[in-house]
């Protein structure tokens, strides 16, 4: 193998390689943003959603719930909640809301947050936007 | 060590250990609290604990590998270190930076860090592993910026040899992809996609070729193999990396509103994935078994070849594991992917760090190994992290298989906390690993101050002359 095969040639695998690859990558991520439109649920991005987003990472809510199947494993998806709590995002609002100060003893507990009304609606409105997301059916069902 | 500069590596490796000890004595607490869901709460929430403990794992891995660099480039390309005097002011405004931000995480609440820290005219926050204020990010890419620039004048002006030249696009790659942190758009699936960019592209792209690189170099060092059939084997294994993982991002795409094409470029580029890894671990053990030297340095040579099989089993067998999408469908973020996690981290990055600092630490104090007595403590440490961490990775695989049986595959699924109550068993037992793991890592420290016995006295010496 020694001499059929030389260090040059190993080189150019990687180089050629490792180029033609990323720039079949970037080819196939212009044929993603191409096609996003029909699945990210871009219509329903609203300001509201916008500020949605801003506190879901202001509070750093994926370091324990995961979204779209990313993020921690501490704290249930949110991917599809508004769907698991039934289509509601008044459930949503009413949920994070009622959390305890100081937790519940022995268990996990989601912090209380002290939102305002608008903080609640703009998260509620943020997660239905995430729910709208063509996501190729996953989770495989409402339990995330 | 043959020239001066190599030292400033020193400060790095120490600050590298430092760190490790904090990382896992979070993620010690993190294994507490989930089983026992309010240890610490509300003082230390869960959220803010697993963020120190994986952006310390980043911070604590990228100080090895700029020390790692720092100590290899010069030696490697046969001249001092392009500027010390940037290198030791790097490593103190990284220090302060990242020792800063990690203070932000415990001191404050992160919605207070992320006004303070104006996140608001530059939201970055807030997505997993990028966790830090945008200025922390700004800092990062300053502080790579000056290393880059530091190493490239090194190894442009002295001799090019392979793993300098593996080296260096490692770091540019690693440099570069850490730019997409600073995007963030609204629509989440644009968010998602480029996040990847940085994570994915990260360690299972450019990462492996710092990886192989320093793998390289240790083992010209150790096994005394012609340098030309090493850099070879090198340039296959990073050639089969990029071929595999570039397009191996796929299998992140399959479920976060990406086109379903991406399940077959996914699953056909990702199943490739474990190839790079196992040839890596038949090219460490092909070169130590043709060794023309015995390296002093036993603890040195064992985490070299630990490294690549814990990496084969952590990042390729894991990985192949979940990365099929009909099988990822199911276990897409659930235990599955944590226990992955644990191990590839550990075998591919922990590990080659742990290596350099074995292999260059007496190097920098005039010894070309440690003492035996000392050696044989370090052994142990490795056996002792290196088994505790395949517990922690069967554990959480067997909490993350019944997870995926009760929530996802059956027919009557059971709610997230339902199921986390009833696997709670398998987290007290990877609990219980995690802290023979810290016990194995106070070794590890404990190693570096072991004396030679009386017997050995002479030996020592005569190594040392």
């Amino acid at each position: 193998m020694a001499e059929v095969f030389t260090k040059n040639m190993a080189r150019n695998m990687y180089y050629g390689g490792g180029l033609f690859f990323f720039l079949l990558f970037l080819g196939l991520t212009v044929d993603t943003e191409l096609s996003a439109p029909e699945r990210d649920n871009r219509g329903a991005i609203t300001p509201q959603v916008a500020l949605g987003k801003k506190l879901w990472e202001e509070n750093n809510c994926i370091g324990c719930h995961s979204l779209l199947g990313e993020g921690a494993y501490y704290a249930p998806e949110l991917g599809n909640v508004y769907e698991r709590f039934g289509n509601s995002t008044i459930a949503i609002k009413a949920y994070i809301r009622g959390r305890p100060k100081e937790g519940i003893p022995g268990r996990r507990s989601m912090p209380q947050f002290d939102f305002s009304e608008e903080e609640l609606d703009a998260l509620a409105e943020f997660l239905r936007y995430a729910n709208g997301i063509d996501t190729a059916n996953w989770p495989p069902n409402i339990q995330g | 060590m043959k020239y001066p500069s190599q030292a400033v590596a020193k400060p790095y490796f120490v600050a590298a250990i430092a760190l490790f000890i904090v990382q896992i004595a979070f993620g010690l607490i993190l294994g507490m609290q989930y089983v026992v869901g309010d240890f610490l709460f509300p003082e230390i929430p869960f959220n803010v604990a697993r963020m120190v403990h994986t952006n310390l794992l980043i911070v604590w891995l990228l100080f090895g590998f700029f020390g790692a660099a720092y100590y290899l480039v010069p030696e490697e390309a046969q001249r001092d270190l392009y500027s010390p005097k940037l290198a030791t002011i790097l490593f103190w405004v990284f220090l302060v930076a990242g020792g800063l931000t990690v203070l932000g995480y415990l001191l404050v609440p992160y919605a207070t860090l992320a006004e303070i820290t104006g996140n608001r005219f530059f939201p970055t926050m807030g997505r997993e592993f990028l966790e830090q204020p945008t200025i922390t990010k700004i800092g990062i890419v300053i502080v790579a910026l000056g290393f880059l620039y530091n190493i490239s004048m090194t190894v442009l002006s002295g001799r090019k040899t392979v793993v300098n030249v593996v080296l260096l696009s490692g770091l540019i790659g690693l440099a570069l992809f850490f730019l997409f942190a600073f995007y963030n758009p609204v629509n989440l699936v644009d968010d998602k996609y480029y996040w990847w960019w940085v994570v994915h592209l990260w360690v299972e792209g450019v990462w492996e070729l710092i990886l192989g690189a320093i793998l390289a170099y240790v083992l010209i060092k150790t096994t005394g193999v012609d340098r030309e059939v090493i850099e070879k084997w090198l340039y296959i294994i990073i050639a089969m990396t990029l071929i595999t993982g570039i397009i191996g991002t796929g299998h992140h795409y399959y479920w976060i509103g990406t086109p379903v094409y991406w399940q077959w470029w996914g699953s056909i580029f990702s199943a490739l994935e474990p190839i790079p890894f196992f040839m890596m671990t038949v090219f460490a053990f092909n070169m130590v078994n043709q060794r023309r030297r015995d390296h002093p340095n036993k603890a040195a040579v064992l985490w070299a070849m630990g490294t690549a099989v814990m990496a084969f089993l952590g990042a390729g067998v894991w990985g192949f594991l979940h990365t099929l999408s009909p099988v990822n469908f199911y276990t897409h973020g659930t235990q599955i992917t944590a226990a992955h996690g644990h191990m590839a981290f550990y075998g591919a990055y922990v590990m080659i760090v742990l290596t350099i600092i074995s292999y260059a630490w007496p190097k920098m104090h005039g010894r070309e190994a440690a003492n035996p007595r000392a050696q044989v403590v370090e052994m142990w440490s490795f056996w002792l992290m290196s088994v505790s961490m395949v517990f922690i990775t069967l554990f959480l695989t067997a909490a993350g298989v019944l997870q995926v049986w009760m929530q996802r595959y059956s027919e009557t699924p059971e709610p997230f906390m339902v199921v986390q109550e009833k696997i709670a068993l398998f987290y007290w037992m990877r609990e219980a690993a995690g802290v023979v793991f810290m016990v194995g890592l106070l070794v590890y420290v404990a190693s570096f101050f072991v004396k030679p016995g009386a017997a050995e006295a002479p030996a020592a010496a005569e190594a040392q002359a």
